[in-house]
């Protein structure tokens, strides 16, 4: 009995540990992201000014400037990876939830889960190999394509998702009121379904604005003030990581504003996506 | 078009006399009043889109196969197991650039699938709801960040800390050891091991709080019902998400191998094998990225693009491993 | 009458949402006694919170559970759990633990490890449980490889080995099919034996058959408590005979 009595204490205690270290752990999980937080927002914040989203970079040796291509250059290369991205994955996606199952839909469905497991920097590679060597010159095109692919394992996915959750019933009052499949999914199903695939877009293209490795070799970037799709594009990701790397403290320091705006851009792309989800869920 | 009685106005009766003409009409009679052709129409459009995603994965292989043909062609199976990586020579040997990227990514993986089973455990078994979405979204925030953004942060804040405190302590308490010999650089495979850890972390750890929640209550309830303890309990649960959580930390694998910008950033970009982790290491991802814009011969430029397919086989396998045990575990449980 | 638990004034609560309003209920010792009513009466709730299970749904109680005298509100919850063992609607065996492994595992829990100490007491609770006979030769087969009927009596094994003194059974038979559910049924009346036993269930003939009394809860309140014969053929509570004849619920 006396030590029955002592193991029940013992595992009781066990118990308490193990629950204690996995606060522990996350915890710990913790102290990065409030690192990386306070450094990109405490030295962000001494270059940011007006300059920064209006000007143009300066030459080496002369401080201040901007990065005014940069930001319109990060806009441009997810618009154009959206133009991609966006009606193969909600396209694709649809044919997954509507028709997919079959052989051919697990293949797919298993294929976009590859895709989104394919490095980004291979990604470049393949854009590089598709658009920069034929047209023998790097172009935002190029980029633009890399990210579009990248986009549309998460839009594909989400819209699948998204359109499996349309309640059955719905689709077959449609259905019984002799609408065809075809117009029940486009005015129905996907009607109810847009919010949800809406925040996979979103989602999609704020991954994409962070990307760096797709772009070095493919938009690679520019000092000077380009919207030339076919010609080399400036991006907030290449500036951080060539300024990060440069041996000049100016540039240093716009790195981290860089950084700092991307972060914001990204930061309200995904709080459009969480209105979006917020005001989906209080229709219901 | 889109209803089927409305087809009947299509018969012409002039055309009689072409019987071909009538057999033909008369299948596509039946083909229409069976079929609706908007249905027709719509499931072949986005069919297509699904055939582009299904040709795209296609096309990326062959791609790089193309583009790597002359660097395959010399060096073949040798790219894989010479050391020597020389684009002066012309000499292109992978080995030191595969066990840095193997060397690195385990290291993450010894590192971050502990903590991320601690989360996960406390995110789905102990934690109360209210506190349990915020920690979450922590998290959550963490896998937000872009590569570049933690390479900023490692350059200018990991490596100067690894160079003044972390080289220094470990080489003074276990510098007996092979690996943690060497001057402090602070560059070197140790801050690219730490980087990796914490960005492969959230989605370790996302992936199995998810694990551990489709596992079903009645498991826990069994397990406490019969007098467990609430970490014997959790037990029962982790002995049942095993194949999921194995897949889970595959995916951190699939992620850590393919990371390019934080890893080049933080390297230290030296194509060398060395026990010690304090010196520079390189990573497939990391020499496409560093060298791929410097690659002035047609040969370099071919040996990095089957660097990539090299690394795209990889991360292929290791993904399909992960689905793989996901999949195995959720049959098993019967979830899904 | 010899009373095993006894509860006063209970009244159970998910989050503000009041679900057991004030019962008080004598369970005695060796009986069955069948809880019965329409879904969402409580009924479940009330079992749960016998051995304090209600915990881990996020319920909390008011009010006293006395069980041989001792109030298990004030005590350990693992403690009690053992004395108060539970069998679920769903069978849930661990599935990743062999028949053998699955009846061991309270044991295990409680630190017994040697399989000469525990092999005894499997064979004992899987005789107990009627089936013994149909898995002798298969004890190292995973548990989910056999019929629901036998994966139920494989809970109510895992549940004997331990050594409780009551058993709650939360609508065992429901998952079941017609041949398995009389097995279980069989199963009921040799444990009373020995064994104090409250059962939910919500086929009113089971509750007739099985039970010696038996308890109607409406919308959280015990409407009626009597034995099984009084409140089947003569209900003093115009509810109670309206739901006995299957006029509603």
């Amino acid at each position: 009995m006396n030590s029955s009595k002592f193991f029940h204490v013992k595992r009781k205690i066990i118990s308490a540990v193990m629950m204690s270290l996995s606060l522990v752990a996350t915890l710990i999980a913790v102290i990065p992201l409030v690192l990386i937080f306070y450094y990109t927002i405490s030295k962000g914040i001494t270059y940011l000014n007006i300059d920064f989203f209006v000007a143009m970079p300066k030459p080496v040796g002369e401080s201040g400037g901007g990065m005014a291509n940069a930001i319109v250059g990060t806009l441009m290369l997810i618009g154009i990876g959206g133009a991609i991205g966006i009606p193969v994955g909600v396209m694709s996606g649809t044919y997954l939830s509507e028709f997919g199952n079959n052989k051919f839909g697990a293949t797919v469905r298993f294929l976009t889960d590859v895709l989104s497991g394919i490095p980004s920097i291979v990604v470049g590679v393949v854009a590089y190999t598709l658009v920069v060597v034929p047209m023998k010159h790097f172009s935002a095109f190029a980029g633009g394509i890399a990210l579009g692919i990248l986009m549309i394992p998460t839009i594909t996915r989400t819209t699948e998702e998204m359109i499996k959750l349309v309640p059955h019933s719905i689709r077959e009052a449609g259905l019984a009121l002799g609408i065809p499949k075809w117009k029940t999914t486009i005015l129905i199903v996907l009607k109810t379904a847009w919010k949800g695939i809406a925040t996979g877009i979103l989602l999609g293209l704020s991954r994409a604005a962070g990307e760096t490795a797709p772009l070095l070799f493919t938009a690679l970037g520019n000092r000077f003030w380009s919207t030339n799709v076919m010609q080399p594009m400036a991006s907030l990701t290449v500036y951080i990581y060539d300024y990060a790397k440069s041996p000049f403290e100016d540039w240093n320091n716009q790195a981290w504003t860089a950084a700092l705006v991307l972060i914001i851009m990204i930061s309200m792309l995904s709080l459009l996506f969480r209105i979006i989800t917020r005001s989906k869920f209080k229709t219901k | 078009m889109d209803n089927p009685e409305t087809q009947v106005n299509i018969e012409n009766p002039n055309n009689k006399s072409n019987s071909l003409w009538i057999s033909l009409k008369g299948q596509l009679k039946k083909f229409l009043s069976s079929h609706n052709i908007g249905d027709f129409i719509f499931e072949r459009l986005t069919l297509l889109f699904a055939v582009l995603v299904f040709l795209l994965v296609i096309l990326m292989g062959y791609e790089m196969y193309v583009g790597s043909k002359i660097s395959i062609d010399k060096f073949g199976w040798s790219f894989l197991t010479n050391s020597v990586w020389d684009p002066v020579q012309e000499i292109y040997g992978a080995l030191p650039i595969i066990y840095g990227t193997i060397v690195s990514s385990f290291l993450a993986l010894v590192i971050s699938v502990p903590l991320s089973i601690g989360i996960a455990i406390f995110l789905s078994e102990v934690s109360p709801d209210w506190l349990e979405k915020p920690l979450s979204f922590l998290v959550e925030l963490l896998a937000g960040i872009p590569s570049v953004v933690y390479g900023l942060w490692g350059i200018f804040v990991l490596v100067p800390w690894i160079r003044t405190d972390v080289e220094p302590f470990l080489s003074e308490h276990l510098g007996f050891l092979p690996f943690f010999r060497g001057a402090p650089y602070g560059f070197g495979m140790l801050a690219a091991v730490l980087i990796l850890a914490i960005m492969i972390l959230p989605i370790v750890s996302s992936i199995s709080r998810d694990i551990l929640r489709s596992v079903p209550q009645s498991q826990r309830e069994a397990a406490l019902a019969l007098g467990a303890t609430r970490w014997q309990s959790t037990k029962i649960v982790l002995k049942d998400a095993k194949s999921g959580i194995l897949g889970a930390t595959m995916l951190g694998l699939g992620r850590a191998v393919g990371e390019t910008m934080a890893v080049t950033m933080v390297i230290g970009n030296r194509a060398v094998i060395s026990p010690s982790l304090f010196d520079p290491s390189y990573t497939m991802a990391s020499v496409i990225a560093n060298e791929f814009t410097e690659a002035t011969s047609e040969m370099y430029l071919s040996a990095l693009i089957q660097l990539a397919l090299v690394l795209f086989v990889l991360t292929i396998i290791i993904n399909a491993m992960a689905k793989l045990l996901v999949w195995s575990m959720e049959r098993k449980l019967g979830t899904r | 009458m010899d009373i095993k638990i006894s509860v006063k004034n209970l009244e159970a609560f998910y989050g503000k949402n009041k679900v057991l309003k004030n019962i008080s209920i004598d369970i005695p010792r060796n009986k069955v006694v069948a809880i019965i009513g329409p879904s969402g009466c409580g009924k479940s709730t009330f079992l749960r919170c016998l051995n304090r299970m209600h915990e881990v749904v996020g319920g909390t109680i008011t009010g006293s559970i006395l069980v041989d005298g001792e109030d298990l509100t004030k005590t350990d919850p693992v403690l009690i759990r053992k004395r108060l063992g539970m069998v679920f609607q769903k069978p849930n065996p661990f599935p990743t633990m062999s028949i053998f492994n699955n009846v061991a595992a309270g044991l295990r829990f409680n630190g017994v490890r040697n399989k000469k100490i525990l092999a005894p007491i499997v064979e004992k609770s899987l005789k107990q449980a009627a089936l013994w006979d149909e898995v002798k030769d298969n004890l190292e087969d995973s548990g989910v490889n056999i019929s629901g009927g036998q994966q139920q009596r494989l809970c109510i094994a895992r549940t004997l080995a331990v050594d409780p003194e009551v058993i709650l059974m939360d609508e065992p038979a429901s998952a079941l099919d017609p041949i398995s559910t009389s097995k279980i049924e069989e199963l009921i009346f040799e444990l009373k034996k020995n064994y104090t036993i409250v059962i939910v269930t919500h086929n009113m003939q089971q509750a007739a058959r099985v039970s010696d009394f038996t308890a109607f809860f409406y919308m959280g309140e015990l409407i009626e408590y009597d034995k099984t014969t009084k409140i089947f053929t003569n209900p003093s509570n115009k509810k109670t005979e309206e739901y006995v004849t299957g006029r509603f619920g």
